[in-house]
């Protein structure tokens, strides 16, 4: 790999200067210098420079120098600067992550006065948190974001970057994956490292959720990876741990955006949220129509659970989308789900298949929903409901 | 089997299976409970290009015949066929201006039909006068550059919903069946109204209505043909449309059979799918021969009037006839496979059998088409 | 207005079985179709040509066979179609598919909007959009469910979220990649498909295109796939069968010390 200012195109503006995470430029006769000795071939200045005047050459593609980069960052995210779960769930996977690699975790976390929210990502297992704060940054916008993102990055240089799969992790972590040229896994389902060769093993489905897939990023780093909601347990939260905020300056040119948030609107719902529900009673085909998932939502209530759905029951128009499991809704890992009508299709399967318990009423003795259900009921859930919301009634005392 | 179909036709074929399966299934059971005309589909068709396929591409159709019509009548009734009378009402409207409407009038008026944008609906029967075309009682007389239309006509398809309605009424009562004429009335036409829609047994996502002429002025313009034609043209016309009618039946046929011959492959009883006992295998085996032979007659017969022959009224009842009574036959043998559950609105070919019905009874009842079938057999032999 | 319609021919994973013998896929049979989530940025895109003017080009990179969902997308309504087709793009991840369609695009040129759908429903990544606007250094929107405004310079789209969704505002060119609230995807007219089977679809090669090889396909791609499994089935539970009565009470059973815990 090489890198080198044309001076012909080089006007001197010193942006590249100031975005070099690694103070690797100077300017000279008002010309760009690079400085070979600190410059490690990230990108940045190529990226900043509006004038095509920095060629960076990369041979085969390959990130230099891979055994420079060392720990494992989680990207921490906040909106109204309350860190999300998803967050916490991906600390208790990097500290295991960490075990095995013998490194440390740290977290990175962008926003505005979000400083002082930052104790409990150390007390549920950050080594170190990155905190970059700035009115720019308060709420989530894919350019500054990703820019700045990408600065800490190439300065501090992670061989794992983990990212919730939510709107804003795949937003986000997209742009950065292609600005730092480097490998990307949506999904994974499961993260380990491989013994031998100390990559990240990222386990995804793929085709469907029909079949798994191992993925590495063996010549690129940071290896980067998305997980979903409630895929895994949230970290532990231990008081005594011990940790560093360390607070990032990035040049101010990192923060501008073209695009411009003017309003958020928050849709409130009465019910609870699927994602976060720790019971679930689920209807599909087998309602029949809308009025029947009153007796759903009977049995929900019964056991402080949500309502969910089927994909089909939502293509039906007989629930909103916000209630679909499944591979194009929400994934869920409840205590219990209760599948009512529910044949079971693969897509359905790979949204649920991770609750504690499953339970199944069907008519159809062969139905998919069966082969993952712990208990299965082989019966008309018309008759079948009822009677078990009467029953937990009774059972449980309400 | 393999009717050869043009690449054009395979296209309007397939097209109009996507609209059934995704846009007319879905609704069919809650249009035919709460009899709901289907605007929405109707609205489908349009921006499909469906509502023109055997209109003159000069009138913004797509340039089809019969055979065309025929093929969107049977995909759509495999859905519903009350839904698909929208369209074959339509066109049953639009064939008097088809077969003997002058440039003006199809300028006027085919245009609007083609692209979906007004319906039609063809006025002949009347609350005495139904396969008896000469007892007509609507008359017509001529007003200086008008006709005074009165009277009422029953039972009409599309009647209430269509823009564009071709009536027949007699100019001259006292020449019988050679008084009549036809004339194109428009919806708004003052002293033209309403009944009240009729409840139906099926096609019930299809309106029916009784037409109120009471001293109705039609200009002359809008006379088709000349006077005295009007029942030659309304005999040509039923000619033409009996094909049509006979693929809504094949069409209603065709999808109860599916329906059954799927059930007949879930439905498990003595720890066997009910497919596997001979009994319910000859049925399926009687009703898909009989439907095959349906296709082949009502394709046979369309294509004869796409080619021009003249005489096409024994075919044409031929396919009418027998596609209905097949359709009939069907319809009660799927509702016979499915059982109690087949009894139930819950599955669909209970409907199936409600609007199997009314094709061996409309455009001429079955044993009307008996009587011009055997009129036309002896008129033939003679020598 | 021009509008730029990133899609992707897909298998339909609604019908891939999974052979219960040998615990594979079976892939015998299964359809070749637009990713269903890309059928709304198409319509996206033809709903915003008639709206504003201007034409709505449809993009892929496939085996020669997505000609077919090129087709389709101009049934429905696009103007263009351009098939970006080549050995050398084989085994691309979506790093490199992002490049790659990235620079047919600089070849097209003249856009204002480029539409993905969210997501392809067999990788379900949901990076090659943002991918593409990152390679162009366009700003992008994900997750938009509907586009407000739009002039030569900006638009204002609704973008989904978790607890609901925002309005923003971006400088125009940008790309949006689309939910499935957007809109309902048209059934292809008659003459849609007519003027379909006729089109010509321009079909590019990695050579056609000014491209660094190292960029393309396996070569270009960091991440690999090392391994690929079946899941597990689950051990079968416990089934109640009988009457309604009996089998509530053994389930109520079975759970209540769960539920009390």
């Amino acid at each position: 790999m090489s890198i080198k200012v044309i001076n012909d195109k080089c006007t001197g503006c010193t942006l590249c200067v100031k975005v070099c995470p690694f103070a690797a430029i100077e300017m000279s006769s008002k010309k760009a210098v690079i400085d070979l000795d600190k410059c490690t071939l990230c990108g940045a200045c190529v990226d900043s420079c509006k004038f095509d005047a920095i060629e960076l050459k990369r041979d085969s593609g390959k990130t230099p120098n891979l055994e420079e980069y060392k720990g494992i960052w989680v990207f921490g995210e906040q909106k109204k600067g309350v860190i999300q779960s998803i967050s916490y769930e991906l600390l208790g996977k990097a500290q295991e992550l960490a075990k095995k690699l013998k490194t440390e975790v740290c977290c990175v976390v962008l926003g505005h006065n979000i400083k002082n929210n930052l104790q409990e990502l150390i007390h549920r297992g950050a080594n170190k948190v990155y905190v970059v704060d700035s009115p720019e940054l308060e709420n989530f916008l894919d350019e500054p974001y990703t820019n700045v993102l990408v600065n800490l990055l190439r300065k501090h240089r992670p061989e794992i970057f983990l990212c919730g799969a939510t709107f804003m992790g795949r937003s986000l972590i997209s742009r950065v994956a292609v600005k730092l040229h480097t490998g990307l896994t949506a999904d994974c389902t499961g993260l380990d490292i491989d013994e031998k060769e100390k990559f990240l093993l990222q386990t995804r489905p793929a085709f469907g959720g029909n079949i798994m897939a191992t993925i590495l990023s063996k010549n690129h780093r940071p290896q980067m990876a998305t997980v979903r909601h409630k895929v895994f347990k949230e970290a532990e939260i231990d008081t005594s741990r011990k940790g560093e905020v360390i607070v990032e300056e990035v040049p101010k040119t990192l923060l501008a955006s073209r695009t411009k948030i003017l309003d958020i609107v928050e849709e409130v719902t009465s019910t609870i949220n699927i994602a976060e529900a720790n019971i679930i009673v689920s209807g599909g085909r087998g309602m029949k129509s809308p009025e029947n998932f009153e007796i759903i939502e009977e049995l929900a209530k019964v056991l402080g659970g949500a309502v969910g759905s089927s994909r089909a029951a939502v293509d039906a128009g007989w629930m909103p989308y916000s209630h679909q499991v499944g591979q194009t809704g929400k994934t869920v890992c409840p205590k219990i789900y209760i599948a009512c009508g529910i044949s079971g299709q693969i897509q359905h399967l790979v949204g649920m298949q991770s609750a504690d318990i499953i339970i199944a009423i069907n008519q159809d003795s062969s139905a998919p929903i069966f082969t993952v259900a712990n208990y299965g009921i082989v019966g008309d859930l018309f008759k079948v409901v009822p009677l078990l919301t009467a029953k937990f009634k009774k059972a449980l005392n309400k | 089997m393999d009717y050869l179909l043009t690449e054009e036709q395979v296209m309007i074929r397939d097209l109009c299976r996507e609209i059934t399966e995704e846009k007319i299934k879905p609704v069919a059971a809650e249009y035919d409970e709460k009899e709901i005309f289907p605007w929405d589909i109707v609205k489908v068709l349009a921006d499909s290009d469906i509502c023109g396929v055997y209109i003159d591409e000069k009138y913004g159709g797509m340039g089809g015949g019969m055979m065309e019509l025929c093929i969107v009548a049977e995909e759509l009734s495999r859905g519903c066929a009350g839904i698909a009378l929208a369209f074959a009402g339509t066109a049953l409207g639009a064939e008097p201006i088809l077969i003997a409407g002058n440039d003006d009038q199809k300028e006027r008026y085919l245009p609007d039909i083609a692209s979906g944008k007004k319906l039609a609906a063809y006025g002949i029967t009347e609350p005495a006068a139904g396969s008896d075309v000469a007892g007509m009682q609507t008359t017509a007389k001529k007003d200086g550059d008008h006709y005074i239309l009165n009277g009422t006509k029953h039972f009409i398809t599309n009647g209430g919903d269509a823009e564009i309605y071709t009536i027949v009424a007699m100019t001259n009562k006292a020449k019988g069946a050679r008084g009549a004429s036809i004339f194109i009335v428009d919806k708004d036409t003052p002293g033209f109204t309403f009944g009240k829609k009729e409840e139906k047994l099926g096609i019930r996502a299809s309106s029916t209505r009784e037409l109120i002429f009471t001293d109705c002025k039609v200009p002359k313009e809008n006379l088709i043909g000349r006077e005295g034609q009007g029942f030659l043209l309304a005999m040509r016309t039923f000619d033409q449309s009996r094909p049509g009618i006979g693929a809504q039946a094949l069409g209603i046929a065709q999808g109860a059979f599916e329906a059954a011959l799927k059930y007949s492959q879930e439905r498990k009883q003595f720890g066997k799918s009910i497919s596997s006992f001979q009994g319910i295998q000859f049925m399926l085996a009687d009703m898909a021969t009989e439907i095959e032979a349906a296709r082949a007659l009502i394709y046979a017969s369309a294509r004869q009037i796409d080619a021009g022959v003249k005489s096409i009224t024994k075919e044409s009842s031929m396919a009418k006839m027998y596609a209905s009574d097949v359709a009939m036959k069907v319809t009660v043998d799927a509702v016979q496979i499915f059982g109690g559950y087949g009894y139930c609105k819950e599955y669909p070919v209970e409907k199936y059998m409600r609007d199997a019905k009314i094709t061996q009874i409309y455009e001429g009842t079955n044993q009307i088409q008996r009587n011009i079938i055997a009129l036309e057999l002896i008129k033939q032999s003679k020598i | 207005m021009n509008i730029i319609v990133c899609i992707k021919q897909v298998p339909d994973t609604t019908q891939v079985r999974i052979d219960p013998e040998t615990n594979t896929l079976i892939r015998e049979g299964v359809e070749s179709i637009i990713n269903p989530f890309d059928t709304y940025a198409i319509e996206e895109g033809v709903r915003l040509k008639e709206k504003f003017g201007g034409k709505t080009v449809v993009l892929t990179m496939g085996p020669p066979q997505a000609e077919a969902a090129l087709r389709e997308a101009i049934s429905m309504g696009c103007d263009e179609a351009y098939l970006v087709s080549d050995r050398a793009f084989a085994g691309s991840d979506t790093l490199a598919t992002g490049y790659t369609l990235a620079k047919a695009i600089q070849k097209i040129k003249n856009f204002d909007i480029i539409l993905c759908g969210k997501q392809a429903s067999d990788g379900d990544t949901a990076q090659v959009g943002p991918g593409i606007a990152t390679q162009l250094d366009i700003p992008q929107v994900t997750y938009v469910k509907k586009i407000e405004e739009a002039d030569e310079k900006s638009a204002q789209v609704e973008r989904m979220t978790e607890e609901g969704f925002e309005i923003v505002k971006t400088s125009l060119p940008c790309l949006f990649t689309v939910v499935k609230e957007i809109n309902e995807p048209r059934i292809p007219s008659l003459k849609g498909r007519m003027k379909a089977k006729k089109a010509e679809i321009v079909s590019w090669k990695a050579i056609d295109l000014d491209i660094d090889e190292a960029r393309l396909g396996l070569t270009g791609s960091p991440t690999w796939v090392s391994k690929i499994f079946t899941p597990p089935p689950r051990p079968r539970g416990e089934v109640f069968e009988g009457e309604p009565e009996d089998v509530a009470t053994k389930l109520v059973e079975a759970l209540k010390d769960r539920l009390n815990s």
